[in-house]
């Protein structure tokens, strides 16, 4: 029996690293050391965990008091982990960054969309992109990598299939994503007081959201390719739905589409194909795989137009943060990679 | 055991010995009803449900 990775979470006070927290007790092969939060620096994780209570004892240290562990979960706000990286890569021999700040592989790419220029830029080739569906062969060797934004993992894996037998048209994508208030982070705004947010539906993102940059590098296989994205927020707390206008190239039947999606996840773990006629849920849909690691991917045909709608759900904090994180931890230590994630969701 | 080929997405369908016509099936990967219509050849269609609105 090998001895569990020791882990440490850095940025464990808000909605990730607090999934990262649940699921990391419960898993077999690993031990928290440390998890760090500024703000709540000497109070139990539980304060901005309850529902950790009896579950641990855990307090939170400062960052600056971070000690050499196997492994750092990093969950600090965008442009902090670029900054901290020195050190973390002194602390750690492997990390897990699930900030945006090393998801690009291009240095123009990244100040294009952040608008500065990376601090780092010569270790963003070293981060190996998040989401194990695509890169499961690179995590299994990789010491950094950077965990996929929420909104980019439900497109891309909704599109992935299509673009990689290229019968997408590479300019005319259309997705649309409602997504739930915790996307936003535990902070809260003016926006977010409860009087303001609730009942919204709130356009928040018609353009220009920087999650574009991770589908269109993930996505062209060699090609320019334009994503034409907007992010709503709705009446939600966790959850993405992402619902995808694809013109095809050529006409193809509905079971070529199948065939193409069960091409890609016949056998994978996490992604499973919704598409019923007759069930009481027909295609993917957040509330069901709320707590999952799962992204449900479904699509209708319009023969007619040739746009095929494909829609994708996710839970945000778990396969679009925390869980696919945890994915690619038991990828990179040869875990069943699984373990941990086993649960299977909430029906009602 | 035989073989056929859901009508709707195409999945393998793996059948029984014990087949017999007017038999329901459901599709592993769509979840379609499925009625046997035949046994030589094995011939599979959409089962007729009763169609819902869903607010349409």
């Amino acid at each position: 029996m090998n001895a569990p990775v020791t882990v440490s979470i850095v940025g464990a006070s808000g909605y990730a690293g607090g999934e990262l927290l649940r699921l990391l007790l419960a898993h077999p092969h690993a031990t928290i050391a440390q998890a760090t939060s500024e703000r709540l620096f000497g109070r139990s994780v539980t304060k901005a965990h309850p529902n950790l209570r009896k579950k641990t004892t855990l307090a939170f240290t400062r960052l600056g008091d971070l000690e050499p562990c196997d492994l750092l979960f990093t969950c600090l706000p965008h442009g902090d982990t670029m900054e901290h990286m020195p050190r973390f890569r002194d602390l750690a021999p492997r990390v897990i960054d699930l900030s945006a700040d090393f998801r690009l592989n291009d240095p123009a790419a990244y100040e294009r969309w952040y608008g500065r220029p990376h601090t780092h830029p010569e270790w963003l080739g070293e981060f190996v992109y998040g989401i194990p569906e695509l890169h499961r062969t690179e995590m299994k060797d990789a010491r950094y990598v950077s965990s996929a934004g929420c909104n980019a993992t439900a497109t891309i894996l909704g599109l992935y299939p299509l673009f990689r037998a290229g019968v997408a048209r590479p300019d005319a994508t259309v997705v649309e994503v409602k997504v739930g208030s915790s996307e936003g982070g535990n902070r809260s705004t003016d926006a977010s007081h409860h009087p303001e947010r609730a009942g919204c539906v709130r356009s928040f993102m018609p353009v220009r959201h920087r999650h574009a940059a991770e589908m269109i590098q993930e996505l062209g296989f060699g090609r320019e390719i334009e994503i034409h994205f907007s992010a709503t927020s709705i009446e939600m707390v966790r959850g993405v739905l992402a619902t995808a206008h694809v013109f095809l190239e050529k006409p193809l039947a509905e079971k070529d589409i199948w065939k193409i999606y069960r091409g890609a996840y016949g056998t994978e773990p996490f992604v499973r194909i919704v598409k019923e006629r007759d069930s009481l849920y027909r295609y993917p849909e957040p509330k069901l795989v709320a707590g999952t690691n799962h992204c449900d991917v479904g699509f209708e045909l319009d023969a007619d137009s040739g746009r095929l709608v494909v829609m994708s759900a996710i839970d945000n904090l778990m396969k679009g943060a925390a869980g696919q994180a945890l994915q690619a931890f038991n990828l990179m230590h040869g875990f069943d990679e699984t373990t941990g994630l086993e649960f299977a969701g909430l029906h009602p | 055991m035989s073989a056929a080929e859901c009508p709707i997405c195409g999945a393998e369908l793996t059948l029984g010995d014990d087949l017999v016509a007017g038999e329901l099936l459901e599709c592993a990967d769509c979840g379609t009803e499925l009625e046997v219509e035949s046994t030589e050849p094995v011939v599979v269609s959409e089962a007729p449900t009763e169609q819902e609105d869903w607010g349409e």
